[in-house]
């Protein structure tokens, strides 16, 4: 009885301690890929740089335009934009190399980092979603 | 009990002895070759250079007079290093904003797209003070010589992403144009320890208020 007993409890406390250690991460091709491609500008901690290029945390246009992130991925984006109430006018450069796919892990691993709680997306949404680019804008 | 006490002790003596040693005093080592000329120490020292900021207005060696420098090389339409470099320069920025000690110069490697116009632009969306934060761009070949002085890379490649290879390394530079140490300006933690040196830096009387 104690033997079942231990083995449970040590059982519920691993995976306890495998869901909080820190390099717990769920979206790890995510942030892979976002560290390659994205961090470059929007930095790695998702700040962004300045009134150069806009944070990804805790941002309002990310919030507002989910239906529009794998086409900015993909495509880039030319527009002068507002996020969290400054300006940004140079143009975003598109990421090409990246598969529907990659750009679903992509977008769930920004949606879900630095304190953002974004919608979890699915890579059925995001196929629909790169087949009206151009479109919406 | 005692035992245990008498262990830990033991095991704790090497660390206090090792944070105990006071690293802080320690001289800064300077960059580059020493020559002997009649018997005295000749360090490598940066040449004169004039380059023109983001504001239109020639940026010499007396520019930096009494002064210490943080010196990096960049250009604007970097895809690649810029931004995390340009991030860990900004802490810096913050750090001795109030210090009239500290400037930092960013030399750009594309001066043919950098032009005053773009400078300026760029430094005006990092809301920079020029004063404090001069972005220079200048006759090619003296740039790049320049950068070759800092010891940093600085050169065209159509291979590599945005068409120019150069260096992520922030280089400080004393009032007696000097190179005092460097610091890859892509880990923070080695950002942290070239702040700790422009302090010791700064700590050195022979620079004025």
């Amino acid at each position: 009885m104690t033997l079942i007993f231990s083995f449970i409890f040590f059982t519920f406390y691993g995976v306890l301690l495998f869901f909080t250690s820190c390099d717990y991460q769920p979206y790890k091709q995510g942030r892979n890929l976002y560290n390659f491609y994205c961090a470059t500008c929007h930095i790695d901690d998702g700040t962004g740089l300045k009134g150069l290029y806009p944070p990804l945390a805790q941002s309002d246009y990310l919030a507002n335009h989910q239906d529009q992130l794998a086409c900015i991925i993909r495509y880039g984006l030319k527009d002068t934009i507002i996020v969290n109430g400054k300006t940004y006018d140079q143009a975003m450069i598109p990421v090409t190399a990246l598969n529907e796919v990659q750009i679903t892990n992509v977008i769930n691993y920004i949606n879900h980092s630095w304190g953002n709680t974004l919608p979890h997306v699915k890579v059925v949404e995001i196929k629909e979603a790169l087949k009206d680019c151009g479109k919406t804008k | 009990m005692k035992k245990i006490i008498l262990r830990s002790l033991l095991f704790c003596c090497p660390f206090l002895l090792l944070f105990g040693c006071g690293a802080d005093d320690k001289l800064l080592p300077v960059y580059g070759n020493k020559d002997m000329v009649d018997g005295k120490p000749v360090y490598h020292t940066i040449s004169d250079f004039a380059f023109i900021n983001q504001d239109s207005q020639l940026v010499t060696n007396k520019t930096f007079k009494d002064k210490i420098y943080i010196v990096d090389v960049f250009f604007t339409h970097c895809p690649t290093i810029c931004p995390t470099v340009k991030k860990q320069m900004l802490r810096i920025y913050e750090k001795y904003k109030e210090d009239d000690r500290v400037v930092l110069i960013s030399q750009t490697v594309d001066p043919k797209r950098d032009t005053v116009g773009r400078l300026k632009y760029y430094a005006d969306k990092l809301e920079v003070k020029t004063e404090k934060w001069h972005f220079v761009t200048g006759d090619k070949e003296q740039l790049y010589d320049m950068a070759d002085e800092y010891f940093l890379v600085a050169k065209e490649d159509a291979s590599v992403d945005g068409g120019f290879d150069h260096s992520g390394t922030l280089i400080l530079v004393d009032q007696n144009r000097l190179v005092r140490a460097n610091a890859n300006g892509l880990e923070p933690e080695e950002v942290d320890r070239l702040m700790e040196d422009i302090d010791r830096l700064l700590a050195d009387n022979s620079i004025k208020q």
